[in-house]
């Protein structure tokens, strides 16, 4: 009887594990971004007039192709890493999913909307990081009933009133680990199909640290797709299965991340 | 087995396979109806970002919010100081001090929505990267927030008005919906501002002037009749057709007694300025859902 019930339930749980389904789809991208003010010794007042009335526009734009054909594909359930040395075109990749750069070549499929969870993302810092938590949660397409009741979640998540009552007080009065460890948990506070982290584990303590990444393990498994990028191979190891190598703007090598940060370790110790 | 269940997808092109599991391209416009009920779901966001942007903005002054009072003040004692009492353009007028801060406060509005709007997208990349959501929401908070810096003028403006000897009477309830057609208007371009700002960044720098120049073509500081004394025919007929004019006239003749309209046709005035808010309201905000998907990018 008990064993029967065993393998009817194993039956059951098999099919969701073994159905990959996509939620992100890189098919030979390549993403060329242009730089204003690339060249540097073009921005004097003369040099501008000489373009207007040559008609030369912007000849200090530059071109830098740093995503050259990468293909690959995620599925849901699956955190990945992504490594590289810098300029590698690691931020660039995930800016494209994310479809705030577009593609040159190639194409990008997402399920849903992909959110970037940068260490750059600004909100309000003249206001309160308890407002900051509101205005972000709707930002992020919450029902305002919904974002009353997570705020204090996420300030309890945060941490940052751990010295005192620091929601009540501007953002800029924040140092900066404070503020990316709000951002990443307004962040992480949603639903995602697709999250990609872009070195926003790095900040933060220890503490903030393992709590982050057993978020991520819990955004997974809840049937979502998390990309992150770090130069910290420890978080990579700790949150990811897989792990792509670009160097170069090119995918160097795709598989599991045991494998994959063996052979990067081996790739930079040698250099 | 799981060679046997991943089957359906081998053999797949990349496409195929996005199109079988119903992926979308990244970073892709949403149809026009599709952005308008999203836009219709941020609503919320819009008015939160309006309040706390308003918020912000007092933050840093000793004074707080009572400057939403006290710059209106400050400007028209200083335009009043000016073309009241240097320039003397007083001459032959009832009510100089209500008929230039009417002026001065209705212009004021929109001049202060189309100035933020150039930084709607530029001035908040950091959120634009960082979120999803339609963009449409930022310039459209701008709005929001100068409306209520607005309603903050126009106690003032009231007091002002009442102080200076003119009689409460039943047009003073035309200035409601007069507002609300200029708000229509000055959200729609500054939509428009919004997208010219994100590419052209020297915009910025360009629009003081341009709307000084829009200023002094409204009959702000001074009668309009001068236009008419002065302006040859045709050029006072297109002056006729400035929305700034137009919706300055409407509130001047809501709220003050002695005072005439240009045209010398009411109709024909609030066609005129139906018509602007119809043509900027639509035409803006179809022109910054063109450009959805570039927002951000760069």
């Amino acid at each position: 009887m008990v064993n029967l019930e065993m393998s009817n339930d194993v039956t059951m749980t098999l099919p969701q594990i073994q159905e990959r389904i996509p939620t992100v789809v890189v098919d030979d991208a390549h993403v060329v971004y242009r730089v204003h003010g690339g060249s540097g010794n073009n921005l004097s007042a003369v040099a501008a007039l000489k373009r207007m009335v040559s008609r030369n526009s912007a000849p200090n734009v530059r071109e830098v192709h740093a995503v050259r054909g990468v293909s690959f594909t995620a599925y849901r359930g699956e955190a990945i890493g992504l490594i590289g040395t810098n300029g590698s075109g690691k931020s660039t990749l995930l800016r494209a999913i994310a479809g705030l750069l577009p593609v040159e070549r190639g194409a990008i499929y997402t399920q849903g909307q992909p959110s970037l969870l940068g260490v750059n993302a600004a909100l309000l810092n003249d206001l309160p990081g308890e407002r900051n938590v509101t205005l972000g949660c709707l930002a992020m397409g919450m029902p305002p009933d919904e974002v009353r009741r997570k705020v204090p979640e996420i300030i309890e998540f945060s941490g940052i009133n751990q010295r005192g009552d620091f929601a009540s007080l501007p953002m800029r009065t924040y140092s900066s680990g404070m503020s990316a460890r709000l951002r990443f948990s307004i962040a992480a506070a949603k639903q995602h199909d697709v999250l990609l982290i872009d070195e926003a584990l790095a900040t933060g303590d220890k503490a903030f640290r393992k709590r982050s990444e057993q978020r991520v393990r819990e955004l997974r498994e809840s049937a979502g797709t998390v990309f992150l990028v770090s130069h910290q191979l420890s978080s990579v190891r700790d949150t990811c299965e897989r792990t792509i190598w670009l160097e170069s703007g090119e995918v160097r090598m795709d598989g599991p991340t045991s494998e994959v940060l063996a052979a990067y370790e081996a790739f930079t110790n040698g250099k | 087995m799981a060679n046997l269940l991943a089957d359906p997808d081998s053999g797949l092109t990349p496409a195929q396979l996005a199109a079988r599991h119903g992926l979308r391209v990244a970073g892709e416009r949403p149809s026009f109806g599709r952005y308008s009920g999203q836009l219709w779901r941020y609503r919320h966001f819009i008015s939160e970002y309006s309040h706390a942007k308003l918020t912000a903005s007092f933050s840093n002054a000793r004074l707080g919010q009572l400057w939403q009072v006290l710059t209106p003040l400050t400007n028209a004692a200083v335009y009043f100081l000016i073309f009241g009492l240097v320039l003397e353009q007083t001459r032959g007028m009832d009510n100089f001090i209500a008929y230039l801060t009417t002026g001065l406060f209705i212009f004021n509005f929109t001049q202060t929505s189309l100035m933020h709007g150039t930084q709607a997208i530029s001035g908040n990349l950091g959120l634009i990267r960082a979120l999803h959501f339609p963009r449409a929401s930022l310039p459209l908070a701008i709005t929001a927030t100068q409306f209520q810096q607005m309603l903050g003028s126009m106690v003032v403006l009231i007091g002002i008005v009442v102080v200076t000897g003119e009689p409460i009477t039943l047009s003073w309830l035309m200035l409601v919906p007069a507002l609300l057609v200029q708000t229509v208007f000055t959200a729609g371009l500054t939509m428009v501002m919004a997208r010219l700002g994100a590419k052209a960044t020297d915009l910025k720098q360009v629009m003081p002037f341009v709307l000084r120049a829009w200023m002094y073509g409204s009959g702000v500081l001074y009668s309009v009749d001068l236009f008419a004394e002065n302006l040859p025919g045709w050029a006072t007929t297109v002056v006729q057709f400035n929305p700034m004019l137009v919706y300055i006239e409407l509130a001047r003749i809501s709220l003050l007694e002695n005072t005439h309209l240009l045209t010398d046709s009411l109709l024909l005035t609030w066609l005129i300025a139906l018509g602007w808010a119809l043509v900027a309201g639509v035409g803006g905000y179809l022109y910054f859902w063109r450009g959805e998907q570039e927002y951000g990018r760069g």
